[in-house]
């Protein structure tokens, strides 16, 4: 049942615009049978300030994330996640949120691990849509609940373990963090010392590109063409790379992740959520220090 | 919490006496009736000091007063688009605005884990409001010790 895909002529351009929503089309297609919109942000009272209408939201850290153990939900927990908000299996899930998209991307990442297929982001997140002048409620959406399968979590095409990156050394790496982290200088990201490490720098061999790089000023993914320059020709990525992403958490990176992915089409990208909360905590890993890349 | 700020207390057992959904309803009110600078501010928004703790912007101010109890004044600025950020601002004018200052250096750093936020916001956001308070102690503390 999934719905039409957006054809703007700027989402045409990308490897698979089907991935991709303008504001316009989400404004048209609101409240079509097989369409959820989720609405995912840093902040966790955002939502509650006014949503787009019928959208549902969730929260990454209270529920993507299992409370106990470092990992992602479970099939089950998942499958509860979804049924409560209305989501199937063959719904169009198109996600949106703050900051341009970076937790909506980490959502639908984690909804990618899952093997949901349908799954989407609102060109411009929230931001977008707000300086539009579009329409918000405050009014809670009430979703027919849906029967979703209990679906085992894949965690070998997408996502890279620490063993993994180990494993991986030599081949294409992407660091999404500020620079300063990236050198070692931060032993966390700016603003953010409650996500900090013992050791500063990077992954050997991983080339540096901030992950907001890829977004325009009004929160749009920059066109094809600027993201090509940036990974392609700046960095030396190819799209039949092997690359592994990753940042503190693996949120930012899973931005860049959808970036290669989805819009440049490359066809192997792994997630590293463990990242540098993990790499710069390990003992005995090897690290490189300062704005070369090094060698692994 | 006996030892808490009558204001302060009230409003840990506000928090307390509802679950988790009620408290991010309270947050999201606190964050709504935080009030908005004064003008002196406004115009002078580099003479406050930035909160970076806090996952989005946020500026403090802390005026003491003159009088015998040197009573403690906040104030705060931080955007729209980060309620979590403005209830925690929020938590603090309500409950330490206008309390002597020896009373607000006495507030335990860790008060905020009686307000049973931890579930509902998660640990890592937490994080933001004790670095709000150790900000404005320290303004305090420069402010008193003259």
């Amino acid at each position: 049942m999934a719905l039409p895909a957006d054809t703007d002529a700027k989402l045409a351009e990308y490897a698979h615009p089907e991935r991709l929503v303008t504001t316009e089309w989400l404004a048209q297609n609101l409240g079509a049978a097989g369409l959820v919109v989720v609405e995912s942000d840093e902040d966790v009272l955002l939502y509650d300030t006014g949503h787009i209408p019928g959208a549902v939201k969730v929260d990454w850290h209270t529920e993507l994330n299992d409370p106990v153990t470092r990992d992602y939900v479970d099939g089950e927990r998942f499958a509860r996640i979804c049924g409560e908000r209305g989501i199937s299996r063959d719904s169009t899930v198109v996600f949106y949120g703050d900051r341009n998209n970076w937790w909506a991307t980490y959502a639908l990442w984690v909804f990618a691990l899952f093997g949901h297929a349908d799954v989407r982001i609102l060109d411009g997140g929230r931001a977008k849509w707000v300086a539009e002048g579009r329409e918000l409620t405050t009014e809670q959406p009430k979703p027919e609940p849906a029967e979703y399968p209990v679906v085992e979590r894949d965690d070998r095409t997408l996502r890279a373990f620490k063993e993994d990156v180990l494993a991986h050394l030599g081949k294409p790496l992407v660091d999404v963090r500020s620079p300063g982290e990236y050198s070692g200088e931060l032993l966390h990201m700016p603003d953010y010392p409650q996500e900090g490490a013992v050791r500063g720098g990077h992954i050997p061999g991983a080339a540096s590109v901030p992950w907001a790089k890829a977004a325009a000023e009004d929160g749009t993914f920059k066109p094809r063409a600027e993201l090509s320059a940036l990974y392609e020709q700046e960095q030396g990525l190819s799209p039949s790379d092997d690359v592994v992403a990753y940042c503190r958490i693996g949120e930012r990176s899973s931005h860049t992740w959808f970036v290669l992915t989805h819009l440049l089409g490359f066809e192997k990208v792994r997630n590293y959520d463990g990242s540098w909360t993990e790499w710069g905590n390990s003992v005995r890993v090897p690290i490189v220090q300062g704005s070369e890349r090094g060698t692994a | 919490m006996s030892d808490l700020p009558p204001a302060l207390a009230e409003l840990v057992d506000d928090f307390a006496d509802v679950g988790p959904k009620d408290r991010l309803q309270l947050l999201l009110e606190l964050s709504q009736e935080l009030p908005d600078l004064p003008q002196r501010y406004q115009d002078a928004a580099a003479t406050m000091e930035q909160v970076h703790e806090c996952q989005s912007p946020l500026f403090l101010a802390v005026e003491v007063d003159d009088d015998a109890d040197r009573r403690v004044h906040l104030f705060f600025s931080a955007p729209p688009e980060a309620p979590t950020t403005r209830g925690f601002a929020g938590i603090m004018v309500t409950g330490l605005d206008g309390e002597p200052a020896a009373d607000v250096l006495a507030v335990p750093d860790d008060f905020y884990t009686a307000l049973g936020l931890a579930q509902a916001v998660s640990p890592l956001r937490l994080r933001g409001m004790a670095a709000m308070l150790a900000r404005i102690k320290k303004q305090v503390r420069a402010a008193t010790a003259s």
